[in-house]
């Protein structure tokens, strides 16, 4: 559904991605990992089409994302830290996200409006809105459209509990009717009982690409974040080792 | 794209600022016009108005403008729309609403007292200025990330164009007097829209005493029709290139 063709992107002299390749499929739900700074958020923009890449091409559904902005109508986007024009109030912003939209057929998904409580504070401006609201506020547009991808950078940090629980539910739902879902976050155990694939990424490149239960099959393990913990352990001996009979 | 212009017209009438602006430029015309004892003169105090002021706050509240739709900016680009939308409509929303502004300001009072082909030279320069002002705003503000340097870029470019330009001009002119410089001054006018546009008016105005020194040059090339066809036709492209620039810068920006 979304393949993505040598990618590379320098910010200044630091390589940010370093020729990424790899394809997502429907039905998948992906969960990005790797360390602070190792390009998931500048991947998520390029797919998105925020960020150009230098070199490499994104291929959405058979075509070419950088001569038709249009596949943006099928991707629903839910940013780390979502800044929004502090001026408008929620109310304003969701009219002018479905006046955008135009397809007016469509009736929009309004449910994590309503499960939030966004339509008891729809008359306040974004401006004095909690980051945890603004939280609440990017989620629900990411879900409005029935988009075919959701790409949700670190969905639940900032969110209460209940808010991450039904946030949650949310995802299950929308996975369980066939859509491609990817998703950054650093708590593993939340991923747990959504994931059906991992990837790790680290200084711009792809570490490992691999189903859950090949993961957790080749580490015995059954938490994600045991299994993740026991790969990069194995990882750094597999590189330190030649090194060492080397020497 | 009507759609983004609709939101970003809706958003600078909010702001105020803009009102402001209108009422400034009322206030400034209709004394001009009474504390002087005829219109003719109103009209030359006007002119540092329309060549100054105006060009000023122009350049000023829109690369303002454009730092703070930096959150408007990124929403939308993640959305199904083109980059050459989002960017033309912020274009037009500030051109015409600051148009409007400035033809309230000054096209309504030069109306009421100096309705003639004068004045209409006079409000026609100070539109385009404008429009100038706002495309020549979208390219500065698209140099840098920087808000501070953005809106310093823009007051340095105003003050070339208001003052160090004339005085580059000066300076040649005195340096090089012994040459035959009238071509060459003809083609350094096209580098100023501000240059343009006073040439233009004080050509109507026929008060030679106040011209610079390009325009009483300009005089001898365009005193006709042709003229002002010409310098027109030189301001619309003072701007469609900065704009055409800034679009480019744009279509390539991360966010």
């Amino acid at each position: 559904m979304i393949e993505l063709k040598n990618i590379s992107k320098k910010f200044g002299k630091l390589t940010v991605l370093n020729s990424v390749s790899t394809r997502f499929e429907e039905g998948e739900c992906i969960a990005l990992l790797g360390p602070n700074g190792c390009g998931k958020t500048t991947m998520i923009k390029t797919i998105l089409g925020m960020v150009v890449p230098d070199s490499g091409s994104i291929i959405f559904e058979g075509r070419e994302v950088n001569k038709d902005w249009r596949y943006r109508e099928d991707i629903g986007y839910m940013p780390q830290i979502g800044r929004y024009p502090e001026n408008m109030t929620i109310s304003h912003l969701i009219q002018m996200m479905k006046d955008i939209r135009k397809d007016e057929s469509v009736i929009p998904d309004e449910e994590l409006i309503r499960s939030f409580g966004l339509n008891e504070i729809i008359h306040k401006k974004m401006r004095t809105l909690s980051g945890g609201t603004t939280q609440k506020v990017s989620a629900a547009l990411a879900f409005m459209f029935h988009p075919k991808v959701l790409i949700l950078d670190e969905p639940t940090a900032g969110l209460d509990p209940i808010a991450s629980l039904k946030l949650k539910e949310k995802i299950i739902k929308e996975k369980e009717k066939g859509k491609l879902i990817l998703i950054t976050s650093h708590i593993l155990s939340e991923l747990d009982d959504l994931v059906t694939k991992i990837v790790y990424m680290n200084d711009g490149r792809f570490l490992f690409e691999k189903p859950i239960e090949d993961l957790k099959e080749e580490t015995g393990e059954e938490k994600l974040s045991r299994a993740i913990a026991r790969i990069m352990q194995s990882r750094l001996t597999q590189f330190t080792q030649p090194q060492i009979q080397l020497a | 794209m009507k759609k983004i212009l609709k939101y970003v017209i809706a958003d600078i009438i909010q702001n105020k600022i803009v009102i402001i602006y209108t009422l400034l430029l009322l206030t400034i015309s209709f004394s001009v016009f009474s504390l002087e004892s005829s219109a003719a003169k109103g009209m030359a105090s006007l002119l540092n108005l329309v060549l100054l002021i105006v060009p000023l706050i122009c350049i000023i509240f829109s690369t303002i403008y454009i730092y703070n739709s930096a959150e408007f900016i990124e929403l939308l680009v993640s959305q199904p729309l083109k980059r050459k939308t989002l960017w033309l409509s912020l274009f037009g929303g500030l051109a015409s609403s600051l148009s409007i502004a400035f033809l309230i300001g000054v096209g309504v009072p030069v109306l009421i007292y100096h309705a003639d082909l004068t004045g209409l030279v006079l409000v026609l320069s100070g539109l385009f200025l404008t429009i100038v002002f706002v495309s020549i705003a979208l390219w500065a503000a698209g140099m840098t990330r920087d808000k501070a340097k953005g809106i310093g870029w823009a007051i340095a470019l105003w003050l070339f164009f208001a003052l160090i330009f004339d005085a580059i001009v000066l300076f040649l002119l005195f340096q090089f007097q012994d040459y035959p410089l009238e071509n060459a001054m003809v083609v350094m006018s096209f580098l100023n829209p501000i240059d343009l546009s006073r040439i233009q008016i004080l050509l109507q105005m026929d008060i030679s005493a106040l011209m610079g020194y390009t325009g009483a040059v300009f005089q001898e090339f365009f005193g006709s029709l042709n003229g002002i066809v010409i310098s027109f036709a030189g301001l619309i492209l003072w701007i469609f290139i900065p704009l055409f620039f800034s679009l480019r810068r744009f279509a390539k920006k991360d966010l």
